[in-house]
Parts: structure tokens; C-alpha cells; sequence
């Protein structure tokens, strides 16, 4: 864990920053973080890394309805997020190009810190196991009720129709973990080793198939803005 | 909202949907303009549609917004 006040942990270049277009607080915040003066700059990074942990402890706990992880452990991920986010800010300051206010900029880094470390917790006390295959839950994930209308069941058997037959192993494992099982995003990149993006996109490419295939039975309207 | 709006609403794509990578890539400054009063969501319409749609991103984008509304 990093301390406040802690010897540097990163290279920061000694340099003045360049010229830009910043507000105040922002150029400040560069300008110590950049500074020559040693004590300065760890008395800035001291004051930045407790920024950030307060930030993560926030986070985490209005999280904590959403996740497994609680106690000691969910404080403990907030310790590792704003340790990591730090070394992330210190190794990229040379790339702030001020686009938004300084802090904003820092507080992402911790914010997806955040979401990452809380996917890697997840499997450590998870509700549910990868390719638990929980269909019974499907029309509670899908907000429909087969008991109350014959339409809903005609659609169900249609989404599982081609879950099953029309999507590739990986999208329906995918598609199983996340719809029907109700895994979290960020828990299952970390548990299949991928990034986010990559199981959003197989999310949206089976949303997309499944749409087609609801509409082709017309059980859905034209599909509309879908196409791409 | 009917079931069948639901379901929808659920497997409904947008085009403009840029995903997670892009989006995440400008968080702080979509974040910065939407507590600015700017219109973040007509300047980066690939984003606001990826709110829209992606849940992990956008709990990242409230934990953004109330970090930064904290101080």
C-alpha cells in the first residue's frame, strides 16, 4: 500500500509542463506533480494518493449492493485501486492534455480501478458459477412472463431457440453467463482473461441476432435502428 | 413499460453505439461537461448511446459523476 508522503513510485519527469490551455487548479495540480523540488512533489503525490483512496472507499461502498465482496475485502480494493490508479496518473502525466479538469482526469483512473478490481474479487465469493446455466431465470432477466401470456412463452422458446442453435460456443457462453446468469461484465472479462469491450461486443452481436430472429417470427416490431 | 417494450429496449442496437473502449477513453471529459451544463451527450453521441446501453460503463460514468460532484 502506498502512504501518503511515500518516496516517489513512478519516473515523473522534473520538467516544467508546456504551455496550455488550463484552469488553475488544474496547472497548479501539473505543476507540483511535475515539480523539481523532491519534498514538493511527494508532499503533492501524498495529497493526490489520499484524494484517491478517499475516492475508492467511496466507490466501493456505493457498490456494495452490487457485488459479493464486503468487509475487509471491499476496503482492501479500494487500498489496491487508488495505489494503482496512482502509478497509472504519476507513469501518463506527460500525456494530460486538458481536456477536462485535472481531477476529473485522476478520479477516472481510480473509478476504473474501481470496476476491474471488484470484477477479479467477484469469483472469490461468487453466487453463481460460470456455466451454471440458470434458464429458469431468463424471464426475470428478460422483464417477461410466460405464466401470464402464451406470447411471452412462444418468445422465450424462440431467444433459447437461437442462444442454442444460431449464436458460436464462445456467444452463447458469453450470452448464458451474462443474461441468464446474471455474472457481472467486468467478472467474467477477468475470469475469461478479455477486456470489457470484448464481451460487450459479443453481447451486442447476439442482441442483435436474437432481435432479427424475434422480428423474422414476428414477435418484435421492423427492426429500426439496429442495422449497421 | 409493456413486456414486449421491455424486450425491446433490451435487444434494440444503436449504430452510433461506440463501446466500451471508446467510451471509457473520454469518460472525464463527458463527465466534465455534463456537470458544466455542457451538452455531452450532442457533442459525443457514440457515448451517450453506449450509456445507454452498456451497465458497467455507465456505473462507471455515475461513479465518475459522483466523485467529481463530491470533490
Amino acid at each position: 500500500m502506498m502512504a501518503a508522503g511515500m518516496g516517489s513510485v513512478a519516473v515523473v519527469e522534473c520538467a516544467e509542463p508546456a504551455e496550455r490551455e488550463l484552469d488553475a487548479e488544474s496547472a497548479d495540480w501539473l505543476r507540483r506533480l511535475s515539480a523539481c523540488d523532491g519534498v514538493r512533489r511527494q508532499e503533492s503525490e501524498g495529497e493526490l494518493h489520499a484524494r484517491l483512496l478517499r475516492i475508492a472507499l467511496a466507490e466501493v461502498s456505493r457498490r456494495s449492493g452490487s457485488t459479493p465482496v464486503t468487509g475487509p475485502e471491499l476496503t482492501d480494493v479500494a487500498h489496491q485501486a487508488a495505489d494503482d490508479a496512482m502509478l497509472a496518473i504519476l507513469a501518463k502525466l506527460a500525456g494530460f492534455r486538458g481536456e477536462s479538469r485535472f481531477m476529473t482526469w485522476a478520479y477516472r483512473f481510480v473509478i476504473l480501478e474501481v470496476s476491474s478490481k471488484l470484477g477479479r474479487h467477484y469469483w472469490r465469493n461468487a453466487p453463481v458459477t460460470l456455466d451454471a446455466e440458470q434458464w429458469d431465470q431468463l424471464p426475470d432477466r428478460l422483464g417477461i412472463d410466460p405464466e401470464q401470456h402464451a406470447e411471452s412463452a412462444a418468445v422465450l422458446a424462440e431467444v433459447r431457440r437461437v442462444v442454442d442453435d444460431e449464436l458460436t460456443v464462445h456467444q452463447r457462453r458469453v450470452f448464458v453467463a451474462i443474461v441468464v446468469d446474471g455474472i457481472p461484465l467486468d467478472a467474467l472479462a477477468a475470469r475469461l482473461g478479455l477486456q470489457r469491450n470484448a464481451i460487450y461486443k459479443v453481447i451486442f452481436d447476439a442482441r442483435r441476432k436474437i432481435r432479427r430472429a424475434l422480428v423474422a417470427k414476428g414477435h418484435l416490431d421492423d427492426p429500426g435502428l439496429e442495422q449497421r | 413499460m409493456s413486456e414486449s417494450e421491455r424486450l425491446d429496449r433490451f435487444l434494440r442496437t444503436d449504430p452510433r453505439d461506440v463501446g466500451c473502449d471508446e467510451a471509457m477513453a473520454v469518460l472525464h471529459i463527458y463527465v466534465d461537461l455534463t456537470v458544466t451544463g455542457g451538452d455531452a451527450a450532442e457533442r459525443y453521441p457514440g457515448v451517450a448511446a453506449h450509456l445507454l446501453a452498456c451497465g458497467p460503463c455507465s456505473e462507471d460514468f455515475t461513479g465518475l459523476l459522483t466523485a467529481v460532484a463530491g470533490g
